[in-house]
Order: structure tokens, then C-alpha cells, then sequence
């Protein structure tokens, strides 16, 4: 079993509490009118993209989902810059023209959330074709969600990157919900993962909300794709606590399952981890929260108080 | 000058390309073992290998996404569609993200991607395999979108949409691939894209048309020469961006339009060439502008069928007598 090291540790946790505290400020933004639009948050998925993303170089690409900004935060993402772009503001990194489904960071690897689930798959093989092409090492990660994997565009992509041992690594963030429907409604199958036998390829299920093993998975598929062995598809299991969308009422379920996964809530569970191995000490701990609540504060001053973009920029980019 | 297929001549323009710039990769369904449904890329596996010259399972949303993932990290992939029509099969990847990346992400990515393969009516290939697709595209902010028309022009635009940094619809013709012209050897020239061309000087009609409607545009102009209507031809060649001021300059001179088009009239072509016309040249023109267009039906399947949805000569010279006022046959 590979275990991270105090410093990958320490910055899972921290990225963890860092997406936890952004999304609460999105939502709390959102509800003030003050970010606009469709909004969808990853509170209590936090752990997913924080380790996968935890091994990762800086060179290595990422292809986001619609429930990305943890996953762009994780790649290394600013969250002023990121903040400020949730805000439409010419700071951001889309300079306020592509938001939160469409925000890309190329200086990260980060190819772009997407507003049209699955589709960031086949623009993952893509960027992994050209790492094997030009033999860079470079691995792309492509996460996405049970909702996403009913689509032809993940069939493809998954058949496509097996059929050509493409360095790459299909993260399923298994939230158990495709937008306001639970998994068996649409879907007969309870593993996402043991689908990837059929396309010739490695699959693991795991718990997401244990960040130990899911990074032992990860470390594992990373280091194949890295290595030239080939793509593998890791299923996260983990749940949504919040709606499809901000202004979601959640009708479509009950209220003590959503209490079940609070109590499996990986940010406790990984700071009992961490203190077990005395990786973390109760000050350090609490320096670190602190911390990263003030980075969210900046952040989302920085956005507050950001210009919007220049009219003319509305016609700008769209040609290279 | 070598004469050549409009066949051999995209052949050559993509053989220069894959020489000329190691980032240039083709890659869709049968283009390296079997050498290319329509033999397009006869022989490039042989001289690019398989890293160049990739075969594809029939996923176009796949391989169209994966041309796109490879574009934003700096290569230059041309795609092809065994028939354009297929391309609805992968329209979500070229308008959501082909086309849009540029602009989404304010600027960081672009796309230099060529999507290219036969489109428009063939031989009896019936309502699927028939349209005229470059109606879904040229709407679309961000795509580039070629029709060519001529062997020559089939190579030097091809070139110009592979040095592109943007995603160039490229929509060749199954009724063209054995046309012979001239085409120029030297392994530099290009023709840019966005510029029309003048098929044919006249002076009484401009008719604009390009592919299969050329040839059927030339021939009515010949026949109607003998009835004294001179005809000049422009020849659009890329139809996003429009050459929009080759256009006005025509109407300026014949001050009377006919647009043809095969695909079904209803928004097509000739709506937007008419409507930049009326806003630009209306006090030049001596008639309205009519446009001679396919029927606003799907492709029927039978010859006298297809015959009848599809324009024809005798129907652009129907239309440039009405738009002259002549009382011909």
C-alpha cells in the first residue's frame, strides 16, 4: 500500500479544507446575487480531486467536469482567479468570459471544466495522445461522474484510450446521483469501475471519502499511466451534499442519507489520519483552517472588487 | 503546372503538410490501412507511419474530441469524416468546444484543427448521406468553413486550413474527387482563406455558386451566352469568413443576383448572401435577388427523385432570365 507523505498528506488536507471553504463562499455568494448563473458545487467530494490531484506534476493535464472548481483548485488553480471568474470579473482566468463551466487555466494543465458532461472525456484522450505522441510523460487525468458515464461520449473515450494505452486516468467521482436522479434509476449496474474489463483496462471501486486508499488507487493508476502501462478507470465512491445546482431544493431525497454521508465525511476522517502518524498537531491544525479561510476571504475580495471585463473584449478571442 | 485529381491534389496538400510540420497528424475512420474510403490519404501510412496516420474506431464524437484535446497542446491533427454527414455524430465536440475554446477560455487555448471530408448530394445516396453540410456550421462563431471547388483551389485551401490556428470546417465533394485540373507544384502555394474568386467575367447576371453548383452554374452560363445574357460567376470558396466585398463588387457591376445552392434553401446560403447584398448593394440592384436552391425536402432516393430536389442548369437559367427580365424558353 502506497502511503502519501507528510508533505502530499498535508496538502490533500489543506486542498481539502481549501474546496470545502470555497465552495461554502460560492454558495454564499450565490444565494447574495453576487455570482450568477449555474453553479454546481462538490462539498463533500472535496477528497476525490484533492488527492488524485495531489500526484500530479504541474505539466500534467486535466480535463474538468461542470462540478469542477475543487478539481481546477487542485491542479494548483488561484483561488482569486478562480473566485474572480465565478464573478465575471476580467480578472479571471477566462478574463470573465467562460465561468464556472468553462474555466480553463492552460499555464495548469487545467483543460476546462464543461458545461456538457462526458464531453471532456474525448478532449482528455486527446491531450493524452499527444503526451504518448511526443513521449513527454505527461498524464491527463479526466474526471467525471456516474451521470457521465451513460454517455456515448465516455464509451468512446474510455475504448478509444484502452485500444491505444494512452496515459491517461478516468476519475469517476461517484456521487451516486446524475443531476436530480439516484443511480438506479438510470443505471442497472452498481460498478462504474467494473465496466473498464470490457474495454480492456484496469478498474478499481473505491471509498473517495478515504483518502489513504483512494490515494494508494490513484498512486497506482498515475504511475501505469506515467509508466506507459496504459489507462485505468478509478471509481470514487462519494456523495453530493449539496444540489444539482445552487437553488436546488432536494426534494429527491431523504434527509438521513444525506446525514449518513456527513458522518463519513472524509475531512474528519483523514485529520484523525494525519494526527494518528503525528503528521498534524492541534495548533497546526487549527493554523492550517485559519489559513485557508483567510485565502478564501482574499479571494473573494479580490473578485469583489475586480473590474468588469472592457465591453470590446466581448468580441476579443474569438478567433486565435 | 501538373493536371491532377481534386482526389490527388488533397492527397498531395496533406502529404506536404505532414512533411512540411511534425505536429500535422490524420486521424478518423480507414484513413491509414485502407488508404481513405475515398482514397483521400492513399499511401500516407506507408510514408507517416501509424503515429501520424491514425486509424480510428467509427466514433466521431471520440476521435473529433480526441483531434481537439490534441489541438490545445500544440498539434495540428486534420480530422477526417468518411462523409461529412457523420459530423452531426461529433457536432457538440466541434461547436461546444472547437469552435468556443478560444473565446471560453479568454484566449489561452486555440484549436488548430481541419475537419475535413465529401459532403452534398452524390449518386442516389439518399437522405442521410446527401446534405449539404456546411449549413450547420458556417452559423457558428469561431469555425471557419470551406467549400472547394476546384482541384487546385481543392489543394491550396487544404494547405491554408492545416497553417490555420483556428478550426476549419473543410467540406470536399464526392462528385468532384475525379475532376482533373491544374494545380500548382510548388510545395508553398496556398490560397488564403476568405477569399472569393471569379469563375467567370459577364456582365449582365452574377451568379454566385461553388462544388457541384459551379459546374452547373458554368454550363447554364455557356448555354445562355447564346441567348445573349452574359453571366459572371463568383465563386465564394470559403464561406465563413465571407468575401464579402468580391461579392458587392460583382453585384456593383451586373447590379442582378442568382445564388445557387444545393442544400434546401430555408436559411441556407443564399439567405445570408441575399441579405448582406439588400444591406449593402440594395440601390445597385436592377431585381431581387433569387436563389436557386434543393427542395425543402430530405434527399429522396430515387434518380428522377433526387433529379427533381437537386437544382439543376436549366433552373439557374430560368432564374437568370427572371432576374434580367428576358423572355427565354
Amino acid at each position: 500500500m502506497r502511503e502519501p507523505t507528510r508533505d502530499q498528506a498535508l496538502r490533500i488536507y489543506r486542498t481539502m479544507h481549501l474546496i470545502r471553504r470555497f465552495e461554502e463562499r460560492v454558495a454564499e455568494c450565490f444565494a447574495a446575487a453576487e455570482i450568477p448563473g449555474f453553479i454546481h458545487l462538490a462539498v463533500g467530494q472535496e477528497s476525490v480531486p484533492a488527492t488524485v490531484c495531489a500526484l500530479l506534476e504541474r505539466d500534467d493535464l486535466v480535463g474538468a467536469t461542470h462540478r469542477g472548481h475543487g478539481q481546477v483548485l487542485a491542479k494548483g488553480a488561484e483561488p482569486r482567479r478562480v473566485m474572480a471568474e465565478l464573478f465575471g470579473r476580467a480578472t479571471g482566468y477566462c478574463r470573465g468570459k467562460g465561468g464556472s463551466m468553462h474555466l480553463c487555466a492552460m499555464d495548469l494543465g487545467v483543460l476546462g471544466t464543461n458545461g456538457v458532461v462526458g464531453a471532456n472525456l474525448p478532449i482528455a484522450v486527446g491531450t493524452a495522445l499527444a503526451a504518448q505522441v511526443r513521449a513527454t510523460r505527461q498524464v491527463t487525468v479526466g474526471f467525471f461522474g456516474d451521470g457521465a458515464a451513460n454517455t456515448g461520449a465516455a464509451h468512446e473515450a474510455l475504448n478509444l484510450a484502452a485500444v491505444w494505452d494512452l496515459p491517461v486516468v478516468f476519475v469517476c467521482e461517484n456521487n451516486l446521483y446524475a443531476e436530480f436522479t439516484p443511480q438506479a434509476v438510470h443505471t442497472k449496474g452498481t460498478s462504474i469501475a467494473a465496466r473498464a474489463a470490457a474495454y480492456g483496462m484496469r478498474g478499481v471501486q473505491v471509498d473517495g471519502n478515504d483518502v489513504p486508499a483512494l490515494f494508494d488507487a490513484a498512486a497506482e493508476a498515475v504511475d501505469a499511466a506515467r509508466s506507459g502501462a496504459g489507462p485505468t478507470l478509478l471509481e470514487a465512491m462519494t456523495y453530493r451534499w449539496r444540489g444539482h445546482h445552487e437553488g436546488d431544493p432536494m426534494a429527491y431525497r431523504a434527509k438521513d442519507e444525506l446525514e449518513a454521508w456527513r458522518a463519513k465525511d472524509a475531512i474528519p476522517r483523514f485529520r484523525a489520519w494525519l494526527v494518528e502518524r503525528g503528521m498534524l498537531a492541534a495548533d497546526e491544525d487549527e493554523r492550517l483552517v485559519g489559513a485557508v479561510a483567510a485565502e478564501v476571504d482574499d479571494a473573494t475580495e479580490f473578485a469583489r472588487r475586480s473590474p468588469w471585463p472592457a465591453p470590446e473584449a466581448a468580441l476579443e478571442d474569438v478567433h486565435a | 503546372m501538373a493536371v491532377m485529381t481534386y482526389r490527388e491534389a488533397l492527397n498531395q496538400a496533406l502529404r506536404e503538410e505532414l512533411r512540411r510540420d511534425e505536429r500535422v497528424f490524420v486521424i478518423g475512420e480507414e484513413v491509414g490501412l485502407y488508404d481513405g474510403a475515398y482514397k483521400v490519404t492513399q499511401g500516407l501510412l506507408k510514408e507517416f507511419g501509424a503515429k501520424r496516420i491514425v486509424d480510428t474506431p467509427i466514433a466521431e464524437s471520440g476521435f473529433t474530441g480526441v483531434g481537439i484535446g490534441a489541438a490545445m497542446v500544440g498539434l495540428r491533427p486534420v480530422v477526417e469524416m468518411m462523409t461529412f454527414n457523420f459530423a452531426l455524430v461529433a457536432l457538440d465536440q466541434i461547436v461546444n468546444a472547437a469552435a468556443k475554446l478560444s473565446y471560453m477560455s479568454g484566449g489561452q487555448f486555440n484549436v488548430p484543427i481541419v475537419i475535413r471530408g465529401p459532403g452534398g448530394p452524390a449518386h442516389q445516396l439518399a437522405a442521410q448521406h446527401s446534405q449539404s453540410m456546411e449549413v450547420y456550421f458556417y452559423h457558428v462563431p469561431g469555425l471557419k468553413v470551406v467549400r472547394p471547388s476546384t482541384p487546385a483551389d481543392a489543394k491550396g485551401l487544404l494547405k491554408s486550413a492545416i497553417r490555420d490556428d483556428n478550426p476549419v470546417v473543410f467540406i470536399e465533394s464526392e462528385t468532384l474527387y475525379g475532376i482533373k485540373g491544374e494545380v500548382p507544384d510548388d510545395p508553398d502555394f496556398t490560397i488564403p482563406l476568405g477569399q472569393a474568386v471569379v469563375r467567370r467575367e459577364g456582365r449582365d447576371v452574377t451568379v454566385i455558386a461553388y462544388t457541384g453548383m459551379l459546374y452547373r452554374a458554368l454550363e447554364a452560363a455557356e448555354a445562355l451566352e447564346k441567348e445573349g445574357i452574359s453571366v459572371e460567376i463568383v465563386d465564394p470558396r470559403t464561406l465563413r469568413p465571407m468575401d464579402v466585398p468580391t461579392i458587392i463588387g460583382s453585384v456593383r457591376k451586373t447590379h442582378r443576383v442568382v445564388v445557387a445552392e444545393a442544400g434546401a434553401g430555408f436559411a441556407g446560403m443564399g439567405s445570408e448572401i441575399s441579405a448582406f447584398i439588400t444591406e449593402q448593394a440594395f440601390d445597385d440592384l436592377d431585381a431581387p435577388v433569387e436563389r436557386v436552391t434543393g427542395a425543402n425536402a430530405p434527399m429522396p432516393y430515387a434518380k428522377n427523385l433526387e433529379r427533381a430536389k437537386t437544382p439543376s442548369k436549366e433552373k439557374i437559367m430560368a432564374a437568370v432570365r427572371r432576374v434580367c427580365y428576358a423572355n427565354g424558353s
